[in-house]
């Protein structure tokens, strides 16, 4: 299976986030990397890439990030190690989190989670023809 | 003329001056984003200082890119990657290198600023490090082809990122937090272009 972790600036919320997608895929392997060693708000290179680790079955890994320094150092990590092996996906957090959990644990290739991430972005909470 | 010793001295001064800053840096960044600046700097320095022993007696890439990476574990905010890709890329210009001229600084330099752009997709003129680094790039190399040497030319560079300091007072935020203030963020000094002079002005002062 695919591992995802979720990268946020909070620690509550990564490990939210997590909570909520485990609701929909309680096989998933899911990691929350969420705020600094300290406690503090804010994100960190060892913890991303520990994460990473933890969630790595052998199928690669996607990452949701909430924004700024979560996005450019979940890039540095990527960077660090093999590419083939982690991805990053864009969407937003909660509604990219559930979907790319109920594929990993379907079974659903890195590649195809990450070109279907795209439809997490799509989902509107309002009807927009309403 | 930069050797590892040098290189140490260099970032202890930066470490140093980010503890004492932390509180104007911080306020800096209250007005036109989440007040952390200081903070993030001067607990990433720290770890940076704690990390310094373990690499004296490397080369100056290896230094260099220590130093990047305790950064971007340890910031916590957006100058985290940045200022951690900058040391990082300068590390790998300098990569073997244990002591070096003029030239070989400005080309380390130029690497660091250029790895800020990549990571930060950014360029001059949004209100971010960049407005004091780049103009402070442009006055090194400058000066360097000018024949003066490593000190005054960082000198002249030190003034340019002054300047670019005062220049993001003037300016609208379109990168970062401060962006979603839109046009409320002119007024107020970037935190960014601001801790990149002090660490200039450190850089200086320690060759
Ligand atoms: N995309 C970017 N490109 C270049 N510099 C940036 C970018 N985003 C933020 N910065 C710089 O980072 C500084 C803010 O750093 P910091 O407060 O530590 O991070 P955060 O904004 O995540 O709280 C800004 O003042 C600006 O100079
Ligand atoms: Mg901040």
């Amino acid at each position: 299976m695919v591992g995802i972790v979720i990268v946020s600036h909070s620690k509550k919320l990564a490990e939210g986030v997590v909570e909520i997608a485990r609701m929909m895929a309680a096989e998933a392997p899911l990691a929350a990397a969420g705020g600094l060693d300290d406690g503090g708000l804010g994100t960190s290179f060892e913890r991303i890439a520990a994460a990473v680790e933890e969630v790595d079955q052998g199928d690669g890994v996607g990452v949701l990030m909430d924004m700024g320094s979560a996005v450019m150092t979940t890039e540095m990590v990527c960077e660090a190690l093999d590419e083939t092996r982690i991805r990053m996906l864009d969407a937003p957090l909660v509604e990219g989190a559930v979907l790319a959990a109920v594929e990993a644990q379907m079974g659903t290739s890195l590649d195809d989670i990450a070109a279907k991430i795209g439809e997490a972005r799509e989902v509107h909470k309002i009807a927009a023809d309403a | 003329m930069i050797d590892n010793k040098k290189m140490v001295e260099i970032m202890q001064a930066i470490a140093k001056r980010m503890e004492k800053e932390k509180e104007f840096l911080t306020e800096l960044d209250n007005a036109i984003g989440d007040g952390d600046h200081g903070i993030n700097l001067a607990r990433g320095f720290a770890a940076v200082e704690q990390k310094l022993p373990q690499l004296a007696d490397k080369d100056l890439g290896a230094i260099l890119k220590g130093v990047g990476m305790a950064l971007v574990s340890n910031v916590g905010g957006a100058s985290g990657p940045l200022y951690g890709t900058a040391f990082m890329k300068a590390g790998g210009a300098l990569k073997g290198e244990t002591d070096i001229d003029a030239e070989k600084f400005a080309a380390a330099f130029e690497a660091g600023v250029d790895g800020i752009k990549m990571r930060g997709k950014a360029h001059e003129g949004e209100k971010t490090m960049l407005d004091a680094q780049c103009p402070a790039l442009k006055a090194l190399k400058e000066a360097l082809a000018a024949g003066k040497d490593l000190k005054t030319a960082m000198g002249e560079a030190v003034a340019a990122a002054k300047d670019g300091v005062a220049y993001t007072k003037t300016i609208i935020a379109t990168k970062g937090r401060a962006s979603y203030l839109g046009e409320r963020s002119i007024g107020h000094e970037d935190p960014g272009a601001m801790s990149s002079l002090m660490m200039l002005e450190e850089i200086t002062r320690v060759l």
